[in-house]
């Protein structure tokens, strides 16, 4: 069957089993654009090609599978350079397409080039430049396996317009051939033996859940082996979800606005166990000073986060699922041969810590509206499996001490990267990916300034995605540093609560849009956003810019210098 | 370069890769992003033509550079990464370069290339163009040499290299078992 390589190309995407992709045609991409008309593949027309790579990054979290974009060349592939950085920081699984100007004049300053596939080199797994129609099935494989296998990130395919328009035979690969690219998933089976061994001596351990929880489908696993130990889990701000909340090892968020709990039963650890998790920076403080007394075991699937930042006493290359369900068949193998220890001293402690030092704030009746209040009311106002959606600063640290997490992939946000702007897009891609489920984005008032536009897709192709903008007038996050750490020397964070008119621009857009300016507001808002599906509905919280997100550890800190904030700051605190 | 307590020493690394474009600037640039330099390179084919193998030689502490290997080994077109310590490694360079030498002076540069085993590739009324084969540091020693001469232009390949081969000390009795 000959086909062209824009067909082959769609044809190709069907065969992965694509069922939507987020994009916007131009030039070099038009030859794909037409194929398109007869696929059975949904494509949603983004407003900024940006808001195409987050949705197809809100897509694969929430769904597991893939996301797809497809964009043009030159300034729409450097539009999509950061949902790319974004995707890689967070090992999101995402296929990104891009058109080029035709192969013959690559390398001439044609009209809208640029070298995308140089540009994106260090923010993809891998990427292709097509420089024959034929291989474009073999690509595409290769592109998705790259994608999904191993740990996932994105991947970028490069079309140039004439290589669109050749002909080729359609074929369809077997597999794929990458020699390079053959990722173990299977723990060392000694180094199984030696965890469980450590596990079996320890007396303050702590599971350290990262993202590559959520990544490797492992939070069933994850539960089996808490259950069987009963050993206390941190869930980073990328594995919230992954262990549930309202389990009574939970121990919630460790890091720089983790709980005190959190943050300083790693630093009394004797042992850590490490899974799918990677010493972030934000998580560690000082790393000399990280969990001081504590042996590391460190399972990843990513040979090379282990030692990057702490060598551990056990490292394990593998899968995280596989690996937990090794660890736990090990674990109770062990216990039928000796005693391990006693928790109870060391759970009992953990209690003390959690009864002691709460997260608090204090809302006052008919004060100023408090960003807490919103997040823990639209949490209470929402159903249990509600996928949240953040993008970066303030708002996304509250809602991820906040809220209530039980059950894993209804937390969405941009950890590595600290993309402003992601929430939006995310949450589209996130509503299209699991429509049954309702949606709600938490935004700044400066993240949601980034990336609005894309309410219009939203409301375009009615996907009844809602935004809770929590809009205290300023570039909060960086307000909060200023005043801490520069004197409360206020430079350029004043953003204003009402130019622009959120509730105007939401209705500009196509959506319904509420307003929210004291405690008393809250509810009814919520429940009224709540009964809207058929379109997006905005509310626009007036929210109190002199709150601070604490407990807060200073940036290059030691984790044992926390600081707990006017709230939770009472007697008995460090 | 970062700064780091570690030695900082000259690192051998043999690394196959896929035959196709982009993968030079690929592996360059986790170096390059990384603030390491590279002091040298030479890349080629290999008796498998899919493959081709680069002979980097990287100046870093061991532990930066265990980053930046684990993050070659990510590479979809990296096969394998093999560090070759010097005194484990067959290593060889080629050295072409062009000394001054007027008439008077060119026998004494010739008696050094002799000792060399230079080969004369070209030779001018005021210079002479010479090449060396070798291990880097006889390069090195005939790059001492010469140099009070006058050198015009220098130019060195940078190193290739391949593991040493195993050999076990024959034993009297494996000399037995054979005849036996």
């Amino acid at each position: 069957m000959k086909l062209t390589g824009a067909q082959a190309l769609i044809k190709s995407l069907e065969m992965e089993g694509t069922e939507v992709m987020f994009g916007l045609p131009g030039g070099a991409i038009l030859p794909v654009y037409d194929p398109l008309i007869e696929s059975s593949i949904r494509h949603i027309l983004v407003r900024h090609e940006q808001g195409a790579g987050h949705m197809a990054e809100g897509y694969a979290h929430a769904t597991g599978r893939p996301g797809v974009a497809m964009v043009t060349s030159g300034p729409a592939a450097t539009n999509i350079v950061t949902p790319l950085c974004d995707a890689y920081m967070d090992s999101v699984p995402i296929v990104v397409i891009t058109g080029q100007v035709p192969y013959a004049v690559i390398g001439t300053d044609a009209f809208q080039e640029c070298d995308t596939v140089g540009i994106t080199m260090p923010v993809t797994k891998h990427n292709w430049l097509v420089t024959d129609a034929q291989d474009i099935p073999e690509i595409v494989r290769e592109a998705f396996h790259v994608a999904t296998n191993g740990r996932p990130g994105p991947v970028l395919v490069d079309v140039p317009k004439d290589i669109a328009n050749q002909t080729m035979d359609w074929h369809w690969p077997d597999g794929v051939d990458l020699p390079g690219f053959k990722p173990t998933t299977r723990g060392h089976p000694k180094q199984v033996k030696d965890a469980v061994r450590l596990i079996g001596e320890a007396r303050r351990p702590v599971i350290y859940a990262g993202g590559g929880i959520l990544k490797a489908r492992a939070a069933e696993a994850l539960r089996e082996l808490v259950e069987l130990t009963d050993i206390p889990v941190v869930t980073t701000l990328m594995a919230r979800g992954a262990f549930p909340d309202d389990h009574p090892r939970c121990l919630g968020m460790p890091g720089m606005h983790g709980n005190y709990t959190a943050v300083t039963s790693m630093q009394h650890a004797d042992l850590l166990i490490a899974l799918g998790s990677r010493f972030d920076d934000r998580v560690t403080g000082k790393v000399s000073a990280f969990a001081p007394g504590a042996k590391i075991i460190h399972v990843d699937v990513d040979p090379a986060e282990l030692g990057k930042v702490r060598r551990p006493d056990v490292p394990i290359v593998g899968d995280c699922r596989l690996v937990i369900e090794e660890m736990v068949r090990e674990a109770r193998a062990d216990r039928t041969r000796r005693d391990w220890p006693d928790l109870a001293d060391w759970l009992r402690q953990l209690g003390e810590w959690q009864s002691d030092h709460p997260l608090a704030y204090e809302q006052d009746d008919g004060g100023p509206l408090k960003p807490q209040f919103c997040i823990e009311s639209l949490r209470d106002h929402t159903p249990d499996d509600t996928i949240v959606v953040s993008g970066v600063g303030q708002h996304q640290m509250w809602t991820s001490q906040l809220w209530r997490f039980n059950h894993p992939y209804t937390w969405v946000n941009s950890g590595g990267l600290g993309t402003m702007g992601f929430a939006v897009p995310a949450a589209i891609g996130a509503k299209v990916g699991k429509p049954e489920r309702m949606v709600w984005a938490v935004d700044g008032d400066g993240c949601f300034q980034m990336t609005a536009q894309e309410l219009t897709t939203a409301a375009a192709e009615r996907i009844p995605v809602k935004v809770a903008i929590l809009n205290n007038a300023y570039l909060g996050m960086v307000r909060q540093w200023q005043e801490l750490f520069y004197e409360e020397r206020y430079s350029e964070v004043y953003l204003s609560p009402d130019l622009p008119d959120y509730v105007k621009w939401a209705e500009a857009m196509g959506c319904v849009a509420f307003r929210a300016d004291t405690p008393e507001d809250v509810e009814p808002v919520i429940e009224k956003a709540n009964e809207v599906d058929d379109r997006p509905v905005v509310i626009d919280f007036r929210t109190d810019y002199r709150e601070k997100v604490y407990p807060m550890v200073p940036a290059g800190g030691s984790n044992d210098d926390i600081i707990l904030g006017p709230a939770t700051d009472k007697p008995g605190g460090r | 370069m970062p700064a780091t307590d570690e030695q900082v020493t000259h690192h051998i690394l043999s690394v196959l890769v896929e035959n196709r474009f982009g993968v030079l600037s690929r592996v360059a640039g986790l170096f390059s992003r990384r603030g390491y330099n590279i002091f040298s390179l030479a890349v080629g084919p290999t008796e498998d033509e899919r493959f081709s193998r680069m002979t980097i030689v990287v100046d870093a502490a061991s532990a930066p550079l265990e980053q930046v290997t684990k993050q070659l080994n990510k590479l979809v077109p990296v096969i394998k990464i093999t560090e070759l310590a010097s005194q484990d490694a067959v290593e060889r360079e080629l050295l072409l370069v062009t000394v001054r030498a007027s008439a008077e002076l060119r026998s004494q540069v010739m008696e050094l290339s002799a000792i060399f085993e230079a080969k004369i590739l070209d030779v001018g009324y005021e210079a002479i163009t010479l090449m060396v084969a070798g291990p880097p540091d006889t390069l090195d020693a005939f790059t001492d040499l010469v140099t009070p001469y006058g050198i015009v232009e220098l130019q060195r390949t940078g190193r290739i290299a391949l593991p040493k081969l195993a050999r076990r000390p024959v034993t009297l009795r494996a000399v037995r078992d054979r005849g036996a």
